[in-house]
Order: structure tokens, then sequence, then C-alpha cells
């Protein structure tokens, strides 16, 4: 079928000395600051560590990338650029160029994993395994349709699940790897991947709110209950793709945690509380570990025993100190 | 004020006329050179996401916030107080801490009297999850007594007011 392609009418040049909303210009700043490309990322020292993987995982591994591929191409090609006609500013605009423009390199960033690590035979067949997973294909079509509805509100939503939900199924793998100290390297590039994915999520989920503010209360509660529904969808999806993936290596449970985990941030990014309880969130600290060093709790002070810790004093630190 | 961008054309959107323009509040009676002093205890910055606000607001605590505006007048810290500060993530280091909390941490009165930080950030950010309550508590030697991820969950909320209760009871205990 065919449809009409949304464009913004009319368009004036972009000032940037002039700015509505300084959020803009710091996340601009921010993912300029981040940016990044997989040249950078030594890849082949992990051609070893790849060898001591079972075939089985290999294909797990090849497999999960070709999903997280399929979803950035999404997110490049249709997701971040269906935001554009609804941006409230000119620099919001942009913006989603340069998220449409990241999510371009991290699909290509899969591949740089692929040729560097499996052979062209391995590559096609997991890429054909993507096009016939059937919840691969469920969640991507999901996803699809809401970006071509009419709802600005509900695309937003729609794309920041993407980021910041939808992903998680595949992060998890090569966080896994890394906490047993395989495929570090790749671990490293993917970590990149995430770190944007924070950034964009986090930006869209407050456009979203700052939408939000616009409407009417009956309209905040249609778009409050559209997003649980979504996110139950997705999620219900996500569980049947997260057992055809890693019933095969024991995973899936674990797996479910931190999808659990990353559904709650994805709400908070929309500015709702978060949804699944601590009892189902407690993600494998190794996995934990292996996304942030100091997010475990022997980090803080509240959450460690306390009593090996000595209170410090206030030291009266100069005023060149803060001159950073 | 309004950016003559405002009155651009929009598709289909109807609600986006007269959205936009998020200029700085005027500034209020105070001048630039009027502190504004705080007896709370707790002490934060939020930027325009909320994040951090929504997060103290469970607290259910007295509290103060770091203004975002320059124009707007200062705070002063006239208690002992516990700071809450968002990592915005990136690259580390540079640019970590918000430049509005580097103002207030500039007056050195307000630095005498903070007794530890609150980080608030997103474990995506890896190496950087947190990194401007680490960079401060190592600055002013006090503890990073615990870390948040975006607006906080319940449990969050239970252990951080578990946590302050229990650290300023010490603290009036073990000081003075």
């Amino acid at each position: 079928m065919t449809e009409k392609v949304k464009l913004l009418h009319h368009v004036e040049a972009i000032n940037w000395n002039r700015i509505q909303d300084d959020k803009d210009v710091d996340v601009w700043n921010r993912l300029v600051n981040n940016f990044w490309l997989p040249e950078k990322v030594p890849l082949s020292n992990d051609v070893q560590s790849w060898n001591t993987l079972t075939p089985a995982e290999q294909q797990l591994t090849m497999r999960v990338f070709t999903g997280l591929t399929l979803l950035d191409t999404i997110q490049g090609t249709v997701g971040a650029v269906s935001l554009i006609p609804d941006a409230l500013t000119p620099h919001e605009e942009a913006v989603y160029t340069n998220i449409a423009f990241m999510e371009s390199v991290h699909a290509k960033s899969y591949s740089s994993i692929f040729s560097t690590l499996a052979s062209t035979k391995e590559i096609d067949e997991a890429f054909r395994w993507s096009t016939e997973n059937e919840n691969l294909q469920k969640k991507a079509q999901i996803v699809m349709d809401y970006y071509q509805g009419d709802d600005p509100l509900k695309r937003k939503v729609a794309s920041t699940l993407l980021e910041s939900f939808l992903f998680y199924s595949g992060f998890y793998l090569p966080m896994y790897w890394s906490s047993r100290a395989k495929l570090t390297n790749t671990a490293d590039l993917i970590r990149l991947i995430i770190r944007d994915e924070a950034v964009h999520g986090y930006y869209i989920g407050y456009k979203f709110q700052k939408g939000l503010e616009k409407v009417s209360e009956e309209k905040r509660q249609e778009i409050k209950d559209y997003t649980f529904e979504l996110l139950f969808e997705l999620y219900e999806n996500e569980v049947q793709y997260t057992h055809d993936l890693y019933d095969g290596v024991g995973l899936a449970e674990d797996v479910k945690k931190f999808l659990h985990y990353n559904a709650n941030k994805a709400l908070m990014n929309l500015g709702y509380e978060a949804m699944f309880p601590a009892s189902v969130t407690d993600v494998n600290p190794a996995i934990l570990s292996a996304l942030s060093p100091n997010a475990d709790e022997n980090h803080d002070f509240f959450s460690g025993s306390g009593s090996s810790y000595v209170i410090g004093k206030a030291v009266n630190t100069e005023d060149e100190d803060w001159d950073f | 004020m309004a950016a003559p961008a405002a009155q651009r054309n929009h598709v289909a959107l109807p609600t986006h006329a007269a959205q936009r323009v998020e200029v700085s509040p005027p500034a209020g009676p105070q001048k630039e050179t009027g502190l504004v002093p705080t007896g709370s205890q707790l002490i934060y910055f939020s930027s325009s996401s909320e994040n951090t606000s929504r997060f103290v607001a469970k607290l259910g605590r007295e509290v103060a916030r770091i203004p975002l505006y320059a124009k707007d007048a200062p705070l002063l810290a006239t208690r002992p107080y516990v700071l809450v500060v968002p990592t915005y993530g990136g690259t580390g280091g540079e640019g970590s801490v918000p430049k509005q909390v580097i103002r207030f941490l500039n007056n050195p009165q307000n630095r005498q009297l903070l007794r530890g930080v609150i980080g608030a950030g997103n474990t995506n950010f890896g190496d950087n999850y947190c990194m401007a309550g680490d960079i401060i508590a190592a600055k002013c030697q006090v503890p990073h007594l615990y870390r948040f991820e975006l607006m906080g969950t319940p449990e969050d909320v239970t252990r951080v007011n578990q946590g302050l209760d229990t650290f300023w009871t010490r603290l009036s205990q073990t000081q003075k």
C-alpha cells in the first residue's frame, strides 16, 4: 500500500541563537559529545574469544544481534524520522535527525561485529532467521503500526518504549558474555549503543511529557491507558521472544528480570511510575555490574553496612576547586 | 522573548500553536545579589525533565531546589544538608556536575554545610552512572549516600527516607 509521507509544510532557517527549550541544546551537545563509530572499537580482539563459544552460543549471539539490527533500522529510518513533523521546536527537529543518524550507525555496527567474527554464510543465515522469527517480526510490526498512526503522543510512547525497553532482550546477551570475560570488545561497543539509547529515551520521553502538558485531563488519561496497554502487548511478545532465543541456554528467566527492570525505566522516561515490583526486577548483579561498574549496592553508604564508614567532616574546599 | 520560529507551521498539530517558548521565567523580586536562605536539610537540583524533583517530592520531606537559571536568586544553606544531584550522563569528567550545582557549591557556606550526596542517574551511562555525585563527594569529602535511577522506584523512596533518618540521627550523636 502507498501512504502519504508526512513532512513539514514550512521550514524556516534554524536559529541556534534563539532557543525556546534549553533541553534541545543540552541533548544536542550530549549526543555530539557521545558520538562514536564502530571502526574505533577493536572488535578483532574478540576473534579468539568468539572461538571459545559453542556453535549454539554463536548462533544465539548472531540472532540476538540481527534482532537488534532490525530495531535500530526501524528507529533510524522510520521511528526518529516520524517524530520530526510533531516537533515543538526547530531544534527538536534537528535533534531527531541526529538520533536517526546514530540509529543507523548502531545498525551498521552490528554488521561490523558480524564481519569480524562470522562467515558470510553464518551472517546470511542469521538475517534469514530474523525475517522468519514470528515474535521478532511481530514486535517490529507493532511499533511500525504506531509510527504510522496519527497521534503524535502515541508515536512518542512507541518510540520511547522501543529505545528504553525493546532493545533489552538483546542487550542482555553481550552483558552476559562480558560478565564472563567473553567478547569484551563487542560489549564495549554495545555499551556505547546502550548509552545512546538512554539519551534518546530520556529526550523523547521528555518531549512526550511536554506534549502531555498541552492536552486535556481526559486525553492524558487516554494516553496513559494506551501506554500501559502497549507496554503489556509488547511485554507479552518480548517474553515469547526471550524464550525463543534463550531457552536453549537456560537464561530466559534471568533475561526476564532484565526486561522488567528496563520496562520500569521506560515508564519513568515517560513520566510514569515504575510498574514491576522489586521482587521481579532483581537483575543478576553480574549483569548490572557489566552495565555499570558502580551500580551495585556496595557503592552506597545507606545500602552498605554503614558501620565501617567514617562520616567525613566537611572540608573547606577552595573556590578554585569548583572552577570546572 | 518568543523566537520568530514560533510561528512556524507544523503539520497536523492543531495543539501546537501556542505551546512554545520555555524561556526562563522573569526574575523574581530578588536581584542577583540577594541570596535566598534555606534551612532545608535536603537540597536538590533538577532540570526541566523534573525527574529528580519528582523523586524528592515522593520523600515527603522539606526540600529546597537549586534554581535552574542564573538570573534567579541563589540559595544559601543555613543548616547541615544532603544534596541530591543528577548526572545527565555520557562522557564523564568535565561537565558531569550541572553548572547550577557548581554555582551553588561555589559558595563556601554551602560547601561547609554539605554532609552527604545522593546521586541520580541511569546505569546505561556505565562508568559515569551518578558521576556528579562521585565528583562532589570526593571534592567535599562527604559520603555518596545512595544512587537511584531517573525518578526512583518505591523501594528507592523507602531506602532513602530510612537512610536519611539514620544518617541525621547518627550525625547528631557524633557531632556537637
